[in-house]
């Protein structure tokens, strides 16, 4: 934020109607959320206070580290995957023309498909009998079949991540690189700078605000993945797809514990939380600091 | 350092140019020799930074060759010509601290780290940049990353030319005038090829030995501060330079005498030929017209007088035509109505824009 | 000096001579990257779309790279069967409902933190910013007892308001971006002028932030349209989504793959043309949001 605004306290009432409408969608259900989470229940209507029961039981359960591991490991993953690919080819797009159109366009379209429908896609698209690239793996001599080997599962849901999110990567990493002035390249050209240097020195400093945002965007909405692996796996075969979220909705739709899982809502929400502000602060801070 | 010839250069940004519009750049040739102070000067869009990015490697023109020392460098690089240059906007490299700004073209180019320590200091020192060497360049101020990019330039001992492309658009006016007397400096110091380019003629004038005025794509004329002020080759080049600039009559000429508003003015060269011209006009400087003594001299109104400090500027007319007039702060001047006359020396004849010589 | 300077601005452009600008640039194989990027995008769309023209009959028997019976018949059963072409209608209800409440309440709220400092400004920026990052499934439940009990429940405005919960924190951020972009001078000189707040508003500021605000709603559209946890959740019969119709139809009427891969290629047609609309700002639009 800039220094220079007017101290004006009179600017809430601007700010009124955004914190009613967010406050109404996230106090209440998360107050509920809270209220589940320190009461044990009977037949859906019966509440008795827990305390801190539910929470301990959730950090204590083998089933959660399971799951928190699942979902750090595929984080890690999609996120080595995803920003680097997104970064090289924003590198390689052209940067006027009428090219630029046709390959935003493109780029952008499976950010705008309904994620079920992503997941449905995939589906079909990997499936063994009647799925392209089941089919095609299968046909190079590979055993492939996602729908009961772990490790295929794995490769299909990193693989739909990847097709799924990395254009949002490169629309950042574009802008980020379109807004570098011309003189920094035709200064970098007279200093005799190399293709690495240009990058190391100018390219990937100027995008580092933009990949701030693409990091923080992606490790938020891949911890909060649902949909996608649902309609591709439903967390299978056995658990080994099973991401936070997905167990999460297991405990509490499936098996109506809702004590459990509203505990495990919040630790996941906090941590969630943490680790963006832990990220955050830390970019902002190096970006002040230099 | 190296001598520069451009040989019939011209530029389109446009792949296919068909008419003179399409061109950025008209054909020209020119030469600058080494070791000299020249300034691009011209107005926006005047086609002055193609020109530097011409000679410094950065576009390749659409006809036309850039020879240096003789030798055709046209399909080079910016690197391989060895050319340095400092942009309008302050290009630093904000992960570096100063120091590292400096030395970068160096490393590029694999020079020993002693002699880069050394060359790198040495510079520091000549730019006042020491006490901040080791500072990250991106807290700087806008000057002292100016000084970076110039920097980055002088380290580099060898270099063919050093191009400016108006270096000092987003620096304090204040600090602009010391910068500007510190590259002068400089250039006597270092002794390099250094061009110029900006649109404020106080900064070409101060700056350049040779001034190259250029407008439209054209160049209207190659010549020192003092040449462009006593003798400009184009209405434009006396209107642009000079404040105010040059007061432009329409006129009929015959011989030695010039007609303006009825009304002969004698001249110092006679002329003929001149009556098929579509356009005529007579040309003097404000410092050199007069107030006249009672009764003599050519009746003109006053419009505005604008008290400048050491002297005023009276903005008259003769006939419709508007002129400035300096005169001195102690000339009295009264009522809406002067005479004036011309330093008879100072009078040129332009014929459609142009310079035309006269006989003696 | 002056001497050894020639000047010639006649032009002389013998074509023989023109070269192309540019010449020197290498040609190399980089646009492969994007191609091949796009091409890896693009393969699993063209499988879908290529189910969507074949009979239930060959999907299951035979395997084949294009249709060989071309049949729009799973279209056909889309656009026929309300339930379906509802599904449609209603997802686009709450997505365009969604998108004008939360630009529309974000546009003041981005004004403000971008010209003020007012008390607690920096944590309710970033405590907005935070139900971004709130995993819809937590909420799963709960909104469904909220909205059940205040009698929203199967309601296009259900979905709508619920979807503000990420949108509109979006909206703000990059409303906020786009808005600090404008000079404040411009504010300072309608005042000095005499506009009134509202007048200035509307007449001045709202059209030089044009772009951030077609930006800003494609992103709310974007986020609404994809979005079916909550969706979902929200609904039973009158205001079900597409997205939920399809999965009923895995479920119910079994294996019709055919009509399934015909509705899932159906709803990337609103993007597609929202995309194509907003693609010189998109890029824009995420450079400028602040972090």
């Amino acid at each position: 934020m800039t220094l220079d605004k007017t101290v004006n306290n009179r600017a809430w009432f601007m700010v009124l109607p955004v914190l009613v409408l967010v406050a109404f969608n996230a106090v209440i259900p998360l107050m509920t959320v809270v209220n589940y989470s320190v009461q044990e229940s009977f037949a859906g209507n019966v509440f008795f206070f827990e305390g801190s029961k539910w929470f301990e039981q959730v950090l204590h359960s083998e089933r959660f580290h399971a799951a928190l591991l699942r979902q750090l490991a595929f984080t890690a993953t999609i996120l080595a995957i995803e920003i680097p690919l997104g970064v090289g080819i924003a590198l390689t797009m052209p940067r006027k023309g009428p090219w630029v159109s046709v390959c935003l366009v493109l780029m952008a379209l499976p950010l705008l498909i309904p994620w079920n429908v992503v997941g449905a896609i995939w589906n079909i698209f990997a499936l063994p009998s009647f799925g392209l690239l089941g089919r095609a793996i299968n046909g190079l001599g590979i055993s492939y079949n996602f729908t009961r080997d772990a490790g295929d599962a794995w490769f299909t849901l990193v693989l739909m991540d990847v097709w799924h999110w990395t254009s949002l990567v490169v629309l950042l990493a574009y802008a980020g690189l379109m807004a570098i002035p011309n003189a920094y390249y035709q200064a970098a050209k007279i200093d005799g700078a190399s293709r690495w240097a240009v990058f190391r020195y100018i390219q990937l400093p100027k995008m580092r605000r933009v990949l701030t945002i693409a990091v923080l965007l992606r490790l938020m909405d891949s911890f909060m993945i649902y949909t996608e692996p649902f309609v591709l796996t439903g967390g299978g075969p056995g658990n080994s797809t099973t991401l936070l979220s997905i167990d999460l909705v297991k405990i509490a739709l499936g098996q109506f514990d809702l004590g459990p899982a509203a505990a495990m809502s919040l630790i996941y929400f906090l941590m969630v939380l943490a680790m963006s502000w832990v990220f955050y602060t830390v970019m902002t801070r190096e970006e002040a600091r230099t | 350092m190296a001598r520069i010839e451009l040989a019939s250069l011209a530029h389109a940004y446009g792949p296919r140019p068909r008419g003179d519009a399409d061109y950025a750049l008209k054909t020209i040739n020119l030469e600058f020799k080494p070791g000299g102070a020249y300034a691009l000067l011209g107005p926006s869009g005047c086609g002055k930074t193609t020109l530097l990015n011409l000679i410094s490697g950065l576009l390749v023109p659409t006809e036309g060759s850039v020879l240096f020392d003789g030798t055709d460098v046209t399909e080079q690089t910016s690197e391989q010509r060895n050319i340095a240059q400092v942009f309008q906007f302050p290009v630093v490299y904000d992960t570096m601290t100063v120091y590292e700004n400096l030395a970068f073209p160096l490393r590029n180019r694999g020079v020993a780290r002693q002699a880069l320590d050394l060359r790198v200091r040495e510079i520091a020192e000549m730019l006042g940049l020491t006490p901040s060497l080791m500072q990250k360049a991106r807290r700087l101020t806008a000057d002292a990353k100016q000084k970076i990019s110039l920097g980055r330039g002088l380290v580099r001992a060898d270099v063919s030319a050093m191009l400016f492309d108006e270096p000092l658009t987003v620096i304090d006016p204040q600090l602009k005038w010391e910068l500007r007397s510190q590259l002068k400096q400089l250039h006597r110091q270092v002794g390099t090829t250094m061009i110029y380019v900006t649109h404020d003629q106080t900064e070409a004038l101060t700056f350049a030995d040779t001034v190259i005025v250029m407008y439209d794509g054209r160049i209207l004329q190659v010549g020192s501060p003092q040449e462009l002020f006593e003798r400009p080759h184009h209405t434009f080049v006396g209107y642009f330079i000079g404040s105010p600039g040059m007061n432009i009559l329409h006129a009929s000429v015959e011989g030695r005498t010039a007609t303006v508003a009825g009304r002969a003015i004698p001249l110092p060269r006679a002329y003929d030929r001149l009556a098929d011209r579509a356009r005529v006009e007579l040309g003097i400087r404000p410092e050199f017209v007069r107030i006249a003594p009672q009764g003599e001299g050519v009746p003109v109104r006053i419009n505005r007088i604008d008290d400048v400090g050491r002297f005023k500027i009276a903005r008259v007319s003769l006939d419709g035509q508007a002129l400035s007039v300096m005169v001195g702060e102690d000339t009295q001047l009264s009522g809406d109505s002067a005479a004036i006359e011309f330093d008879r020396a100072h009078l040129h004849v332009y014929a459609d824009g142009q310079l035309v010589d006269g006989k003696a | 000096m002056t001497d050894t300077a020639t000047v010639a601005s006649r032009p002389m452009h013998s074509t023989g001579a023109a070269r192309r600008a540019g010449a020197r640039r290498r040609i190399g194989f980089s646009w492969l990257v994007p191609a091949l990027y796009i091409l890896f995008l693009m393969v699993p769309i063209y499988w879908l779309l290529n189910m969507s023209f074949k009979t239930t009959n060959e999907i299951l028997g035979t395997f084949s790279l294009w249709p060989n019976e071309f049949t729009f018949a799973n279209y056909h059963k889309i656009v026929t069967d309300p339930v379906w072409y509802n599904g449609y209608l209603n997802s686009i209800a709450y997505a365009t409902l969604n998108t004008i409440l939360s630009v529309s309440v974000a546009l003041p709220a981005a004004y403000a933190f971008s010209r003020y400092r007012f008390l607690g400004d920096k944590h309710l920026f970033f405590w907005l910013l935070t139900n971004r990052m709130a995993p819809p499934a937590i909420f799963a439940l709960p909104f469904f007892q909220l909205y059940s009990s205040v009698g929203l429940f199967d309601t296009h405005i259900a979905v709508a308001l619920a979807h503000c919960l990420f949108n509109i924190p979006l909206a703000v951020w990059i409303l906020e971006g786009f808005m600090s972009g404008v000079p404040k001078e411009i504010d300072e000189t309608a005042y000095i002028d005499g506009y009134s707040f509202r007048r200035f508003f509307f007449k001045i500021f709202i059209p030089l932030i044009a772009g951030g605000i077609g930006v800003a709603a494609f992103f709310c559209f974007m986020f609404s349209w994809v979005e079916l946890l909550l969706a979902k959740t929200l609904t039973s019969v009158a205001a079900r989504p597409i997205a939920s119709v399809m999965t009923r139809t895995i479920s119910i009427s079994g294996y019709e793959l055919g009509v399934l891969a015909a509705a899932g290629a159906l709803t990337i047609v609103p993007g597609a043309i929202v995309i194509y609309f907003v693609r010189n700002y998109i890029a824009k639009g995420f450079a400028l949001g602040r972090v």
